[in-house]
């Protein structure tokens, strides 16, 4: 395990149309390490983590995940990473099981029952695990999401403001699986607006304004205010 | 080097048109307006191969990615949408002392039809898709769509009309046709190809610059 | 095929396409016969073309659906990032479609038979083989452009504008082969439009398959 970061971000820019959302942007990521990106909405937070999660092609500029270039290797980038985003990816109609053996099937994986069962007790949903996602709350549906990644075990994960429409039970539990899977030496890259407990999980803080990381500070001792402040400043003196 | 070539087209074209509407013997039953054969057939000769040319061109870009095939793409079909109109209009002008009808469901005329709707829609796909790379690659394979459904267009409505009705007579007459309208036929249709690859050549341009503007 | 599995559950518990699509076969009959008049006589000469138009009706909306579900369910980017090969779901919708489109064929044709009072039982085997290789045609190229236009706005009217056009030889050659048939025609006299759906259908299956991995990336 060199000390090749696991995410590399070098020089991106992002142009949809007439409006250029990244502009040389550069982030890396270490094993075991979990970065937050702060940002003010339309700053560029999804635009990037969604280019790590190869669903968006830079203009210019390279992102590398476990050394796999995401637009060359896209595939073998799909394979590292697991994205939890604003949209569930999980069928109403279905039960929590079903949704599992659906994306495990697809992503090639051929989960026995008991590893099916293994991973919706580690997300806590083993006993809704018959129930019909339509009559889950938000964060159970975060949770099934990150079951299909207790599955497949991606090296990186991606999660875009994972935090909100949480309650309090919810977010502790996040909290403790992100913390476990940076333990294991996952990388973790998560965007979020807020400046509370949420970024007690992350050994970094990159705060996304102008279309690039105006700060990089390891969040060390650093406490809400102190974000706050910090954000204030950068997001600001870059618009 | 542009201006040559496009007046070397000009030039190709004037030829064509003087051999066509002038030189070239006036037909006894149809009179003048059978002349419009010589817009006509090379205007389909021209479409054809613009088709086939996005088709290529479609190819190469999914396997490549390069941006300039699929602006060949795009201008290709644009150039062909424009000869497969133009085909359409003069086989309906040409209909209409001739049949009587401003319309007929004759083989070509349907057939070329089809395409002109098919191509049509590549067209309004490009335009509805914001996201410039994934519409170039919508379109390349639409193109690709396309390009292998018109043989299967040509077999198709060729049998619908021919299978109880006589083959129609807007094709131009089998090979005893005499030397100077084949002479004439094939100018045009030299001067029709120059105009095709002077159109596209300039679209792509105008293209290409367009994008370099973008970026 | 773990994609046709689930759109069945899916399908099977919401009940919203099978349902929906059976009434507006139903309604279709009406709108043919209230169009065309009581006169039976007329009406036969016009039956293929019905009985397909109505197949061609039924698909558009059908097939134009078929990632409805993912779109509701804000799935499609979870189909993008799944690892392999996308053909493979292209195979599995188009089977699902299949599926669809033959159950929805199944029962045009039998109201047809019913309320214009055609004895199909003689010409069934004929009459299957064509609806059978004209609905692959369909949901071949139906289940592509589906993909394409999931994701672009005013997609209700791209995907029939881009289809239609398309599938023009398909529908003169099941509209002739059809006609044939029900007159009771053996099916070599047919031949050459059964040879030209079956060509259809190969190759817009592999034009599918093929190309499927470039309409779902990103």
């Amino acid at each position: 395990m060199a000390s090749e970061p696991l995410i590399r971000v070098t020089g991106l820019r992002k142009t949809f149309g007439n409006h250029r959302v990244l502009d040389g942007l550069d982030l890396d990521v270490r094993a075991g390490e979990a970065v937050a990106v702060l940002g003010a909405n339309g700053a560029g937070k999804t635009t990037l983590l969604k280019v790590l999660a190869t669903l968006v092609r830079p203009t210019r500029g390279t992102a590398f995940v476990a050394g796999y270039d995401c637009v060359k290797d896209a595939e073998l980038v799909r394979r590292e990473i697991g994205l939890v985003a604003h949209s569930s990816h999980v069928y109403e109609d279905l039960t929590a099981a079903e949704n599992l053996t659906f994306w495990a099937t697809l992503a090639g994986l051929r989960p026995s029952a008991a590893d099916r069962a293994a991973a919706l007790a580690t997300v806590e949903l083993d006993r809704a695990a018959g129930e019909r996602v339509r009559t889950f709350s938000a964060g159970m549906k975060r949770r099934l999401s990150l079951a299909r990644f207790v599955l497949a075990r991606p090296r990186v994960l991606l999660l875009d403001e994972p935090f909100t429409g949480l309650d309090q039970r919810g977010k502790k539990w996040l909290e403790e699986h992100l913390a476990s899977f940076k333990a294991a030496g996952g990388a973790i890259v998560m965007t979020t607006h807020s400046f509370g407990r949420e970024l007690a999980v992350a050994d970094r803080i990159s705060i996304l304004a102008g279309g690039a990381i105006a700060l990089d500070t390891p969040r060390g001792t650093l406490s809400a205010d102190d974000v706050h402040r910090l954000y204030t400043l950068h997001a600001e003196e870059a618009s | 080097m542009r201006r040559l070539f496009g007046g070397v087209t000009l030039v190709g074209l004037l030829t064509g048109l003087v051999m066509g509407f002038g030189i070239a013997p006036r037909e006894a039953t149809q009179g003048n307006v059978q002349r419009i054969m010589y817009l006509h057939v090379p205007s389909v000769w021209v479409a054809y191969l613009a088709f086939g040319v996005v088709l290529v061109a479609s190819i190469a870009y999914l396997v490549r990615r390069a941006e300039s095939a699929d602006r060949l793409a795009h201008a290709s079909a644009e150039v062909g949408v424009l000869f497969t109109g133009l085909t359409i209009a003069t086989g309906s002008i040409w209909g209409k002392p001739t049949w009587g009808t401003w319309w007929t469901w004759d083989a070509r005329l349907t057939s070329v039809s089809i395409l002109f709707v098919m191509y049509l829609g590549y067209l309004l796909l490009r335009g509805m898709i914001d996201d410039r790379e994934r519409g170039a690659r919508f379109a390349a394979v639409l193109g690709i769509v396309a390009a292998f459904n018109i043989p299967l267009v040509h077999f198709s409505v060729y049998w619908w009309r021919t299978l109880h009705q006589p083959p129609s007579l807007m094709k131009p007459g089998p090979g005893t046709m005499p030397g100077i309208i084949v002479a004439a036929l094939l100018a045009n249709f030299a001067a029709f190809t120059l105009l095709y690859v002077y159109f596209v050549t300039r679209r792509a341009r105008l293209l290409r610059l367009e994008a370099e503007a973008e970026a | 095929m773990i994609v046709v599995w689930k759109d069945l559950l899916v399908e099977r518990r919401s009940k919203e396409t099978l349902n929906a699509l059976f009434f507006f076969g139903l309604l279709l009959l009406f709108i043919f016969q209230f169009a065309l008049g009581p006169d039976r006589e007329r009406l036969a000469g016009t039956l293929p073309g019905l009985l397909w138009l109505g197949f061609i009706l039924s698909g558009l909306l059908g097939l134009g659906r078929t990632f409805v579900v993912e779109r509701e369910n804000d799935c499609w980017e979870g189909l993008l990032l799944a690892p392999g090969d996308k053909s493979a779901i292209y195979v599995g919708k188009l089977a699902g479609n299949l599926l669809l489109m033959l159950v929805i064929e199944t029962i045009l044709l039998v109201l047809f038979a019913f309320f214009f009072n055609l004895d199909i039982a003689g010409v069934l085997p004929g009459l299957a083989v064509v609806i059978a290789l004209g609905t692959v045609a369909l949901a071949a190229v139906g289940t592509l452009f589906a993909a394409m236009t999931a994701q672009v706005r005013a997609r209700e009217l791209l995907f029939p504008v881009l289809l239609l056009p398309v599938e023009a030889p398909v529908l003169l050659a099941t509209v002739k082969a059809t006609e044939a048939v029900l007159l009771g025609e053996p099916l070599g006299s047919v031949a050459h439009w059964l040879k030209l759906l079956a060509a259809a259908d190969v190759v817009y299956v592999a034009v599918g398959v093929l190309t499927f991995d470039f309409v779902l990336e990103a």
